[in-house]
């Protein structure tokens, strides 16, 4: 999937969690813009991984704050 | 100057602003005297204790204490040095001769405390490359043991057998694979469905590392945790245990059947770079361990506390976080920080001591108070106990 129809896919995700309907641009910040708490990143993570069908590790998690980086990291988890 | 505690503000708020509410503060009990495995003397008042997690009672064990004054006279007051190097005494040995015996395995490590068997055998076991598939509801050791090292760490949602098989299933070929489950969760007292999970696990070519932390002494035929329980036991490569609860003193463990295990004594840091426990501590417990594996009694009394208490609560119309009691540990669910402290403290003044407890450590930002009972418990002491809560519960108005 190139990054245009991964984002896309990403950002139908995101659009439940998106409570205050913000417009979600490559800089849009999940813990700040969009607020997430833990137990928010987790369901969300798990949404992910399993439309992707890939694993998204802690370790990979911590270097993503934005949308952007999530769709760059799923972009390159997809091989 | 950046204050480095700057970062504590948020809580240091909280904290000062449930305790200007007048409150006695939950984090800051202390106990005068205890009498008993199941009473002590907190603020001059005789409270029964139902918050300590010593299960089967063992702490004023005659046996245990006469084992523990002798190791003190025999070996001293402590070892000054790591297992490796000038820490073992014969009594480390003799405990881990215990624990090999309690569990049927091959081979047994004593750490410090529980929270550094977890820390130093997964972040010793699970390397770089290597993957690390866990519970979201793991216990902070297990945590911080994962952090510890520099394995890829994937959890999943508590319980769920199919989020487990889910990320197993699309871990890179050929990487290694440590599964870490819990037998019983500590917060909301519920067990997990080992049985299913680990043949899971198994099929995925994962090893697999259990914390039976809770179940100890008094779930499964001997005793040996909710693997035993369930029959899966044999597919477990790793048990970590504690002895800072059924065992009655402080302490943590390993045991495992893993041919190289014995390597680990020289690997994991979190054993070598620490003093041993004092004799004194491992006498106390090698001697608790046996006595436990001839318990039969006291497990049959402490589900039939169980049972009751949670009957009990349950019929009051508390909200409890299993829906029948599977373990010792029974989680009443508070709607609030606030109220649940209100409750903690009313039962306190009761003379009930539970625990409370609150996010992070809680699942889903829950604020709970976990009553965690023990074998030395009498029948009458529970039916006191469930007239506390009843008074409480309805002074603050929960119920
Ligand atoms: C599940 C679990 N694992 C490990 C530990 C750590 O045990 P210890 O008190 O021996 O450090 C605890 C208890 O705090 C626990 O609940």
């Amino acid at each position: 999937m190139d990054r245009a129809a991964t984002a896309e896919k990403i950002a139908a995700l995101i659009a439940p969690f998106n409570k205050k309907g913000i417009a979600v641009t490559d800089a849009t910040s999940f813990a700040g813009d969009l607020e997430f708490d833990s137990l928010t990143v987790m369901d969300f993570v798990a949404e992910i991984e399993d439309a992707f069908d890939i694993i998204i590790s802690m370790n990979q998690q911590a270097e993503i704050e934005t949308y952007g980086q999530l769709v760059d990291a799923v972009v390159k988890l997809q091989g | 100057m950046t204050d480095l505690f700057s970062k504590f503000d948020p809580i240091i708020a909280q904290r000062a602003g449930l305790l200007a509410t007048g409150i006695t503060d939950p984090f800051g009990l202390v106990m005068e005297q205890v009498i008993s495995p199941t009473v002590a003397l907190c603020n001059g008042r005789e409270t029964i204790l139902l918050g300590t997690y010593n299960y089967m009672g063992m702490t004023f064990d005659p046996d245990v204490l006469a084992a523990g004054k002798q190791a003190l006279d025999d070996f001293g007051a402590g070892t000054t040095g790591s297992r490796c190097l000038n820490g073992t005494y014969s009594p480390h040995k003799d405990c881990e001769e215990a624990l090999k015996t309690f569990y049927g395995m091959d081979h047994a490590m004593v750490f410090s405390t529980g929270y550094q068997a977890n820390l130093g055998i997964i972040s010793t076991i699970a390397g770089k490359g290597d993957y690390i598939i866990l519970d979201i509801d793991s216990h902070a050791s297990i945590w911080d043991g994962c952090k510890m090292g520099d394995a890829e760490v994937v959890p999943f949602k508590h319980n769920d057998i199919d989020a487990m098989e889910k990320r197993l299933k699309r871990i890179p070929e050929g990487a290694g694979k440590l599964v870490i489950l819990e037998g019983v969760y500590s917060m909301l007292g519920d067990i997990a469905p080992l049985k299913e999970m680990i043949a899971i696990a198994k099929r995925h070519g994962a090893m697999v590392l259990v914390d039976e932390a809770h179940s100890m002494g008094f779930i499964g035929p001997n005793g040996r945790g909710v693997a035993e329980d369930q029959g899966c036991l044999d597919d477990v490569d790793f048990v970590i245990g504690t002895f800072s609860k059924s065992v009655g003193t402080v302490g943590g463990f390993c045991v495992s059947n893993h041919p190289k295990f014995e390597i680990m004594r020289l690997v994991c840091r979190p054993y070598v770079f620490t003093a041993s426990l004092p004799p004194s501590v491992v006498a106390t417990a090698a001697t608790s361990i046996r006595k436990l594996m001839h318990a039969a009694d006291k497990r049959a009394h402490l589900w039939a506390n169980s049972r009751t208490l949670h009957q009990g609560l349950r019929d009051l119309g508390f909200q409890l976080g299993t829906a029948e009691p599977v373990s010792a540990i029974i989680s009443v669910i508070m709607p609030d920080l606030e109220r649940g402290a209100a409750m903690w403290e009313a039962l306190l003044h009761e003379g009930l001591y539970v625990n409370l407890a609150r996010p992070p450590a809680t699942p889903a930002g829950m604020t709970l108070l976990r009553c965690s009972l023990c074998a030395m418990h009498t029948a009458e002491q529970v039916q006191t106990i469930i007239g506390m809560f009843e008074r409480a519960g309805k002074k603050i108005g929960i119920i």
